[in-house]
């Protein structure tokens, strides 16, 4: 090898590095860039009064207090559906697993069901919920299509929360004469917790940022929905129609600032939980 | 003596089987989930495309809903240009990130970095879609040219929203890569870059495929980002600026007054984004099985 090819080497190596620590800073940034942007743009409608009090004229002016609701609400009915489930899911693909065929079809589902986008979910529910089961547009419709829609996210991470739990653990709890059940849930569940935690955090935040499905389902009213059975709107689908309908832009950046707020909170739990446990 | 002595256990099995049973009937409910959802979107979708012809439905190039036009082909041409360009965009970007984060940055960059990368797949679409129209839009019209509006835009909106995905899995990958590999190959007088780029990549090779096959799942499905920034138009779009409209976007622009055989146009719209995503989910399942 000549010196002039080691000092190309060196060069080249000095570039990709470069290259590479550019790219990264790059991606932080339009994080930050986002957040910096909607700050910005958002914070002067942003006050107590924004978040309790209804909206005046399409949302022009005033708050987004049923707007709130109707969020806080489809999000707490998706979540109240789709944990049972897809905890219990897990649990029987980790704890249960004599491989059978009927193992294997569980399995390949739940991860096809991952790669379905939203919006095919929203005609189903659509289909399913608003029509077929005649439920209409409904808090109830939205919230069972969303926790159709974040089930393989809970169940795989609830799956690789409880698989990490250690062998000896379980050994422990048979070797003490529990059953199979008291080990999953005396045991195994307590010590998966913060994991599957993590990962209905992480739904929820796929819940709070979707819109064209629940636009389907839960439709687009804006008053305050006073059963499950109503219509109601979502922040993500409030900010859309302000920004898209060119209601009110200032408006549109406050909610827009509000429901990252929100998702941030979320997520910085969700690190704040894994955190603590390593 | 034995009889007293069994009786609890026995009730004790036949609980825990009861409790198995229950937990099977709960998985498999959560999984006829999928089940359902191909019946009634197929069952919506595929009568009409039986009833206007296989290929008339997926090649015609005509889309005028009201007039009994379902053509949806620009659409898939739209689809497979934003998804490929999304790729074009995402893809070099995530793997310099992710090689930077797996072998060159020290633990407080990775640390700070890798809630930073969840963030960004946590903020909503609508969101991207948003900032897509304010900023990204105006840049293109002024400095590349046309309406802004265009497969351009969409693709630069979907590589950024596609990037957690990819640098989230291909950073596991690279990471999994054993650590001798690094040594010999340092040990043989490679730069730090050549190791990186000639021997950790190409062993996370098939984890990183895999990375860009979930990618391309994520492009190919989104919808409201997409529906701000391409323009929407119902033509095939033969440049990077031209305005296209994709087949989930197709779906969410006129779901909200179509009826009769529109509606099932719709449907069957998102018959066929399902099948290709179907495809697309079941190679990769294939790759990772086999590797």
């Amino acid at each position: 090898m000549t010196p002039e090819t080691m000092a190309g080497n060196r060069s080249y190596n000095r570039l990709g590095i470069g290259l590479s620590r550019l790219m990264t800073v790059m991606v932080g940034a339009i994080l930050i860039g986002i957040l910096v942007f909607l700050v910005i743009k958002g914070y002067k409608h942003l006050s107590p009064g924004f978040f309790l009090h209804n909206p005046i004229d399409l949302g022009r002016e005033g708050g987004i207090f049923p707007v709130l609701v109707s969020t806080v609400l489809l999000a707490l009915t998706s979540l109240c559906i789709a944990v049972p489930f897809a905890l219990t899911t897990a649990v029987f693909l980790t704890e249960y697993t004599r491989e059978s065929w009927l193992t294997t079809v569980i399995r390949f589902g739940a991860e096809c069901l991952a790669g379905i986008p939203s919006i095919i979910f929203g005609l189903f529910g659509f289909m399913l919920f608003v029509v077929a089961m005649g439920m209409g547009w409904s808090i109830l419709s939205g919230g069972l299509t969303l926790a159709c829609m974040v089930l393989p996210t809970i169940i795989r991470t609830s799956e690789e929360a409880i698989k990490a739990v250690p062998g000896g653990l379980r050994q422990v709890g048979y070797s003490l004469g529990a059953t199979k059940s008291q080990v999953i849930w005396h045991i195994v569940l307590p010590q998966a917790r913060n994991g599957i935690l993590t990962g209905i955090i992480l739904a929820l935040g796929r819940v709070l940022g979707e819109t064209a499905c629940v636009i389907f389902t839960t439709g687009i009213s804006l008053e305050m929905p006073t059963s499950f059975f109503d219509s109601a709107r979502s922040m993500s689908v409030h900010f859309y129609l302000l920004a898209r309908e060119g209601i009110s832009m200032d408006m549109a950046y406050t909610t827009a600032l509000a429901l990252m707020g929100m998702i941030l909170c979320i997520n910085v739990a969700a690190t704040w939980l894994i955190a603590r446990k390593n | 003596m034995s009889v007293p002595e069994n009786k609890p256990s026995n009730s004790l099995s036949r609980r825990e089987e009861r409790i198995r049973r229950i937990l099977q009937l709960m998985a498999l409910s959560s999984v006829s989930v999928l089940a359902l959802i191909i019946v009634f979107v197929f069952r919506e979708g595929l009568p009409l495309i039986y009833n206007k012809g296989f290929a008339a439905f997926l090649g015609g190039q005509r889309w005028a809903p009201t007039r009994g036009s379902f053509g949806i082909f620009p659409m898939i041409v739209g689809t497979i240009e934003v998804t490929l360009g999304a790729l074009l965009i995402g893809v070099p970007l995530s793997l310099l990130v992710s090689l930077y984060l797996s072998e060159f940055a020290d633990r407080k960059v990775r640390t700070v970095m890798k809630p930073l990368i969840e963030l960004l797949a946590a903020v909503p679409s609508v969101v991207y879609g948003f900032i897509g129209v304010i900023l990204l839009v105006p840049l293109v019209r002024n400095y590349v040219g046309g309406t802004g509006f265009s497969v351009l835009s969409a693709s630069i909106i979907l590589g950024i929203m596609i990037l957690p995905t990819i640098i989230s899995i291909s950073l596991d990958a690279l990471r999994a890569v054993p650590q001798n590999y690094r040594e010999g190959s340092l040990a043989l007088g490679a730069t730090s870059w050549q190791t990186a780029v000639r021997v950790v990549l190409p062993a996370a090779r098939s984890g990183i495929i895999t990375a860009v096959i979930l990618g391309m799942g994520r492009a190919m499905g989104e919808t409201m980002a997409v529906i701000m920034v391409a323009g929407n138009a119902v033509v095939v779009p033969t440049s990077a600026l031209h305005p296209c409209r994709t087949l989930t976007s197709n779906i969410a622009i006129e779901m909200a007054y179509a009826s009769g055989a529109h509606q099932q146009a719709l449907f069957a719209t998102g018959v066929v984004l399902f099948v290709m995503i179907f495809c697309l989910n079941i190679s990769a399942t294939l790759f990772v099985r086999r590797k």
